[in-house]
């Protein structure tokens, strides 16, 4: 393990980190289809997962390994809400675009 | 085994109150009737047994139940006491309470809502119990105020008539003026003594010498149970609504207005004869208002023409007669007018309820006549015990009332004039009642004329028993020879001097039977000799249309107290209200409008959200590096 971190710098894995969560946010940000809003909430979601597995290998305490874990599975289960909210929403507008989706006003 | 029974005893009627107001309606009047009645009756028999008990024993019994509120220096037990004092008084509760139970079966049979006037009759009678059993002020004060509520329940038990329910309201308001007198006496005296059981305080006042200031705090405390007392038992300036309770039924009027809650202030005053005996000042305040209660009343009676209420004035007159002998710290000659009044006034009206009855509600004694012949028993009934409150030797009230005035003429000259007028009229205004409804010819209409009837069995009885005990009830306190002052006397820490049977004495008895002659002789030449109907109500003019119109007591309330707290209400209504009201809905305006703003931002575009989600975690993150 500790090799691979002689090899890349953990400043390269800080990098990818900030670029992927910065893919993630402009996704949300301007794509309008909803399952890509929700791939775009994943790749920030594994940024930081990224991030968290490097800096655990960086400190030497698998604290951060074990807490992944479980941030991907709370992720799978996530998934697995979000997009049946997603088919049910398609079902009743016929469209996954979120700009119909203004119901919910004050 | 007699923590047992005192709780059979106790209670017994709550469960006929809950049987008959959930299961009454469903179960039918008999039930209802027979239920009511006998949970009084099993109340009377325990009542027998802790009678015997003490007779024989002479020791108070104490049932205690549970401490209620008990804290590092003082606490209060919900506990009962049954010494002489209250098994005597639950004695004719509940006796007297079977008897206008049975009465009702029959009186109250036509009512549609039977079981609700049964039920609240129970009710009463386990309030009435409590008051009675309790052995501390605070236990007396649940059922204190709970007869009250029974008592504003079932004067407005027709409720459907507006009158009635404002006589009902009266009542409880006029109580609700004397029970803050009597909480303030009772924070009083748990001030001084840091205890409200009769005990502790009689403990504390004959161990110790009391420091000045606690004197004149016991004083005080002394004068507000009076207070209480003028509210509960009808004394000047609280008496008015006494006869305006006679909107009630009537077996209302003989039990609760009549023989048992009206003397709950002369109940609680004998209780704590010993905080009385303290402040003097107050028992002459207590005889002043006495006599003077007694004479007004007899006076207002004398030319009242509803056949109840002129029962109502007497009952408020013969209140003011124990409260005399009370003020005069004859404490066991009040208790003795108690039970003897109890017996010939229930009768009384149990009697003017047989009557009404059977004129199918008719209550103005122009209307009635000629009596005697239809209903024998009814009349022969009232006739014993109108001899009885009266005074006549050797009726019941005879010896009771005697005893009184005996007691006012060791007393105070003016107090024994006053009290024997009042007697005399007594028996004036009984034996206009008597006349008018019983002899000369039937004054009604033709359709009640066809009609008329003697009452059934179940109203007679009572009345027969009672009228029993309306003349022959006097044999419990005999002058020289009573039962009563021996079996009192454990209760009274003041020696009572014993008027003995001398010359006096037999003097005073002879002038009572004189003046009561003069009433009757009055009565007779006016009713029965010439034969006079009163006036119609246009027609009274003169000293007896002050009379008729009560001193203009109600008007006069209501000039001086009533319209002023009117105008009061009105006033903080029209301006503190709505000056109040303006300002919370000004704040709640401002508020909305805020609201109605600030919800633009909430356009519902999962755009926007998203995008001031990201703004926000930027800006954060931005801080956060930069600070």
């Amino acid at each position: 393990m500790q090799n691979i971190l002689e090899q890349i710098g953990i400043e390269n894995y800080i990098y990818l980190s900030v670029l992927l969560f910065c893919i993630g946010a402009f996704g949300v940000l301007y794509r309008r289809n909803a399952i890509i809003m929700f791939m775009s909430i994943e790749i920030m979601l594994n940024a930081v997962n990224l991030l968290l597995v490097a800096f655990s290998t960086y400190h030497q305490d698998a604290q951060g390994q074990v807490f992944v874990f479980f941030s991907m599975a709370v992720a799978a289960a996530e998934v697995a809400v979000g997009l049946s909210i997603l088919v049910s929403i398609f079902r009743n507008t016929g469209s996954i675009d979120i700009d119909n989706l203004k119901n919910l006003k004050g | 085994m007699e923590k047992n029974l005192a709780l059979v005893l106790v209670l017994a009627p709550f469960f006929g109150f809950l049987a008959n107001i959930f299961f009454g309606k469903k179960a039918g009047k008999g039930f209802v009737g027979l239920l009511g009645t006998l949970s009084i009756l099993i109340s009377f028999f325990a009542t027998t047994y802790f009678f015997m008990q003490i007779q024989s024993t002479g020791k108070p019994i104490e049932v205690k139940l549970f401490p209620w509120i008990a804290l590092e220096s003082f606490q209060i037990d919900m506990s009962f006491l049954l010494d002489q004092l209250s098994v005597l008084w639950l004695l004719f509760v509940t006796g007297i309470g079977t008897l206008i139970h049975m009465y009702s079966i029959s009186y109250m049979h036509d009512d549609e809502n039977m079981h609700k006037f049964f039920a609240y009759l129970n009710l009463f009678v386990f309030f009435m119990i409590t008051l009675v059993m309790g052995s501390n002020l605070l236990v007396m004060f649940i059922g204190w105020e709970g007869v009250g509520l029974c008592s504003y329940l079932l004067i407005g038990f027709w409720y459907k008539n507006q009158d009635y329910n404002d006589a009902a309201k009266k009542a409880f308001i006029m109580n609700r003026v004397g029970d803050l007198g009597l909480l303030i006496g009772i924070f009083i005296l748990a001030y001084v003594f840091g205890s409200l059981d009769y005990h502790l305080i009689a403990r504390d006042i004959f161990s110790q010498e009391l420091s000045a200031t606690d004197s004149a705090l016991i004083s005080i405390a002394a004068l507000c149970l009076f207070i209480g007392a003028t509210g509960k038992s009808a004394q000047i300036p609280l008496y008015t609504w006494l006869p305006d309770a006679m909107a009630g039924p009537t077996p209302v009027s003989a039990l609760i207005h009549a023989a048992t809650m009206v003397t709950a202030g002369i109940f609680m005053v004998t209780r704590l004869n010993f905080v009385f005996d303290l402040a003097p000042n107050v028992q002459t305040i207590i005889a002043v208002i006495g006599a003077g209660t007694a004479i007004v009343a007899a006076a207002i009676g004398l030319v009242q023409n509803d056949i109840k209420k002129v029962l109502a004035y007497s009952t408020v007159s013969q209140l003011g007669l124990m409260f005399l002998a009370l003020g005069l710290g004859a404490y066991e000659v009040a208790v003795f007018h108690v039970i003897t009044h109890a017996f010939f006034k229930a009768c009384l009206f149990l009697g003017s309820g047989s009557v009404i009855h059977a004129l199918h509600g008719e209550q103005d004694m122009r209307n009635m006549g000629g009596l005697k012949k239809v209903m024998p028993i009814t009349f022969w009934t009232m006739m014993i015990s109108t001899l009885a409150i009266s005074g006549i030797f050797p009726f019941a009230g005879f010896w009771s009332k005697d005893e009184i005035l005996m007691t006012a003429f060791h007393g105070n000259t003016i107090l024994w004039v006053v009290g024997s007028i009042a007697s005399i009229m007594t028996a004036f205004y009984m034996f206009r009642l008597m006349y008018l409804t019983f002899f000369n010819d039937f004054r009604g209409t033709e359709h009640q004329k066809k009609h008329l009837h003697e009452s059934p069995a179940l109203i007679t009885i009572p009345l027969v028993i009672l009228a029993i005990l309306a003349a022959v009830g006097g044999l419990i306190s005999l002058p020289g020879n009573s039962w009563l002052n021996h079996y009192l006397a454990p209760l009274f820490h003041k020696a009572h001097e014993a008027h003995h049977l001398d010359g006096t004495a037999y003097m005073l008895m002879g002038i009572a039977t004189v003046g009561a002659l003069v009433g009757i002789g009055m009565a007779y030449a006016k009713y029965l000799k010439k034969q006079e109907v009163p006036e119609q109500d246009s027609e009274i003019t003169g000293i007896a249309k002050v009379l008729y119109n009560k001193f203009y007591v109600d008007e006069a309330y209501e000039m001086l107290i009533v319209n002023p707290l009117y105008k009061l209400s009105h006033f903080f209504r029209k301006y503190i209200e709505t000056a109040v009201s303006e300002l919370l809905f000004g704040l709640g305006k401002v508020t909305n409008s805020i609201g109605n703003q600030g919800k633009l931002v909430q356009n519902g575009s999962v755009g926007v959200y998203l995008f001031a989600f990201v703004l926000g975690l930027s800006s954060i993150l931005i801080y956060l590096f930069l600070v």
